[in-house]
């Protein structure tokens, strides 16, 4: 194995890390803010692709379509907030995932009649195709850098926001003292609007991060929500800096699973075993850690508090 | 309140169990007394959804071409969704058997569904006409005289990639599937006739979207050609991907049902000059063709597929039988003598039926180009495979 070869399944641990980090943050904000379990994120997340498809080839320039697409996107979040989530904020965590399945159902069938069921068109930018070449014999994709820059800021963002803002502030208190908070006359049902609509254009913004990569299509959210849970438990529920660690670590383990444990596993056990055992393991393995994350820490890496 | 009149709640209830009457839509509403039905098993729902919507539209073109009528008979097509899940399929297939007594069932996008529902259909001794999934056991031992296939064998058209591979006289070819039975199959169809060196074998997940560890590992290796199957929105995610990767245009790309008219509006210049293999393309130039794709496009507005011509075919070799068989299919001997005397013109150009249900038929490579007019298509490369029967044949006692 090269050098350039395993810099290169190093960044796409990252990248697809930094992807995973952008599904799960806004989901671990609502998630240990409202005490609110979201399975309509995924959802928000296809809609943010949608829009931003939708929007580019509309307006014909990506970075009106994106930002035009997050205003849509936290506008949707708003509305499905209003609607639906707030009435069952304060109910159980098995009504909350009845009712928010209920929106997937919903939400996927209306983009199906709207758009039909066939994956919709999401070039990469043009400013953004084709790769570059970081190292001799490696060249990579411009795209995923972009998506590792955004990731990355996002992140540094986001820990300025709930870190040293008054709304932060509010949020930290809300999530574990909402009497307390509200006591003090700060309306909390409005903070969790604002956050509510915030982590769907986190999901959002995701999705359209993703785009160019994958397929758009009605259930494109199902799979990858999935995946985003596992990151938020192994994080430590409601924990965003657990979100970005443990996003990463996702990424790479996924990643460098993928790539190097099927061959490992020649070397260990032989061929024909390695043949038949490394692919159901590699695709194994972030459950395994997760597993194993929580049997050392309960509550994940980054849980019990603390933003 | 009298007995007759339900409480508002039951009826409330009432309306939703009709609501929720296993999913069935009634196309062509005739008003004929008896009209013939047939039972159209499609995938409509999910991420496969599209394939399904096309081997559906296509029957349907087909149906609405004739006037409603297949062999001058006015017809009844029951569409149900069969949810990509065999149980479910077994079940809704049960109800079109036993509650709507269909004549025929046709249609059927993937094997593991076909596999499931053929017992109780082929048992019941009512002709099922498959409109894409060719399964090798039903091409093999567990040949029926019920069956007949409008599309093509399942390995056949990994065989003609291998062939291809093997024509072109590439020596080091990576492969790459799922990690599943059809994946599995895939590798050991393409491996059938490509006699050079397989560098690697690559098995991923079903439904992965990330396949960057993967395009780094084939950078690496830099083989000859890579084959891959990878059916409905992998094959967006990896044709998206493998463009961005800058491997486009290095290493050829010789898949098999991942790119095709169902995905390529999605993934547009991606996937020019992709290779498949494939019995048939939108550009053969037969005058059935050529009706076939303008039809097809000026009532749906995209590009047709494969499954949309195997769709249309099955349609039509329905028709033709019928007219031969003078419109009944109660006389079981007569109408398969029908069904196997391939009594249709299919936009495939060549179509006859093997003794085992299964077409002779020609396979080539096609290319993903995109058109004039702006829209993507496939169009043949090159002829791999003349008059081919399947390699399961052999194994059928039919005669």
């Amino acid at each position: 194995m090269t050098t350039a070869l395993f810099v290169s399944q190093l960044l796409n641990g990252l990248q697809l890390g930094v992807i995973l980090f952008l599904v799960a943050a806004g989901l671990t904000l609502v998630f240990g803010v409202m005490d609110f379990i979201n399975l309509a994120h995924g959802v928000q997340y296809m809609l943010g692709a949608y829009l931003v498809a939708v929007l580019t080839a509309w307006t014909g320039s990506f970075a009106a379509g994106l930002l035009l697409g997050l205003v849509g996107a936290l506008v949707l979040g708003f509305v499905l907030e209003v609607l639906v989530f707030r009435h069952l904020t304060r109910r159980d965590h098995l009504e909350q995932v009845l009712g928010t399945f209920g929106v997937i159902l919903i939400v996927t069938e209306l983009v199906r009649i709207l758009f039909g069921s066939a994956p919709l068109a999401f070039p990469t930018p043009a400013v953004f195709a084709g790769s570059v070449t970081l190292l001799p014999g490696l060249n990579y994709p411009v795209w995923r850098l972009v998506i590792l820059v955004v990731g990355l800021a996002v992140a540094v963002l986001l820990w300025y926001l709930v870190n040293r803002t008054r709304l932060g502030m509010l949020v930290r208190a809300g999530s574990t003292h909402p009497e307390t908070v509200s006591a003090l006359g700060v309306d909390i049902d409005r903070l969790f609007l604002v956050v509510f609509a915030f982590g769907a254009m986190l999901a959002g913004l995701a999705g359209a991060m993703a785009g160019p990569l994958v397929s758009v299509e009605p259930t494109m959210g199902d799979r990858i929500l999935i995946v985003a849970f596992v990151v938020v438990v192994i994080g430590g529920i409601g924990s965003i800096k657990g979100a970005f660690v443990s996003a990463l670590v996702v990424g790479l383990v996924d990643t460098l699973g993928r790539a190097f444990a099927p061959d490992l596993l020649k070397v260990l056990v032989g061929k024909s075993a390695a043949a038949a055992a490394g692919p159901a393991l590699s695709s194994m393995l972030i459950y395994l850690l997760m597993a194993v994350v929580l049997s050392v820490r309960p509550s994940g890496l980054f849980g019990g508090r603390s933003a | 309140m009298p007995p007759a009149m339900p409480s508002v709640p039951n009826r409330i209830l009432l309306a939703a169990a009709v609501a929720l009457l296993p999913g069935a839509t009634v196309l062509p509403a005739s008003a004929v007394a008896d009209p013939l039905k047939i039972g159209f098993v499609s995938t409509l729902s999910g991420p496969s959804a599209p394939l399904g919507v096309h081997m559906r539209d296509g029957f349907q073109l087909a149906v609405k071409e004739l006037g409603g009528k297949l062999g001058g008979q006015p017809v009844e097509v029951i569409v149900v969704d069969d949810e990509l899940k065999p149980d479910v399929a077994v079940t809704k297939v049960r109800a079109l058997l036993d509650r709507d007594k269909v004549d025929l069932v046709a249609g059927v996008v993937f094997s593991n569904v076909m596999m499931a529902i053929q017992k109780p259909v082929l048992e019941s001794e009512t002709f099922l006409i498959s409109g894409n999934a060719g399964p090798s056991p039903l091409a093999g031992k567990g040949c029926s005289p019920f069956f007949f296939s409008a599309s093509y064998q399942n390995d056949q058209n990994h065989e003609v990639m291998g062939k291809y591979a093997q024509d072109k006289g590439y020596k080091r070819v990576v492969l790459m599937t799922p990690n599943y039975q059809a994946g599995k199959d895939s590798m050991a169809g393409f491996k059938r006739h490509f006699k050079g060196e397989v560098v690697e074998e690559i098995f991923t997940q079903l439904g992965q979207l990330d396949f960057s560890a993967e395009l780094a590992k084939i950078a690496a290796a830099n083989p000859d050609a890579l084959f891959t199957f990878m059916p409905g929105g992998m094959g967006v995610n990896l044709t998206k991907q493998f463009a961005q990767a800058g491997l486009a245009g290095k290493v050829p790309f010789l898949s098999a049902f991942t790119v095709d008219e169902t995905t390529l509006p999605a993934t547009q210049d991606a996937a020019v000059g992709l290779l498949s293999g494939a019995e048939w393309a939108p550009s053969i130039d037969t005058p059935e063709n050529k009706a076939f794709v303008a039809a097809y496009e000026k009532e749906y507005g995209v590009v047709p597929s494969l499954y949309a011509a195997q769709g249309y075919d099955a349609a039509k070799l329905i028709d033709g039988a019928l007219r031969q068989a003078g419109g009944k299919v109660s006389d079981k001997q007569a109408f398969r003598k029908a069904l196997a005397a391939a009594p249709f013109k299919s936009v495939r150009g060549t179509f006859a039926f093997n003794t085992n249900g299964f077409p002779i038929q020609d396979f080539y490579v096609v290319k993903a180009v995109k058109r004039p007019d702006g829209k993507f298509a496939t169009a043949v490369e090159t002829k791999v495979f003349e008059k081919a029967k399947d390699a399961y044949a052999g194994d059928c006692k039919l005669k």
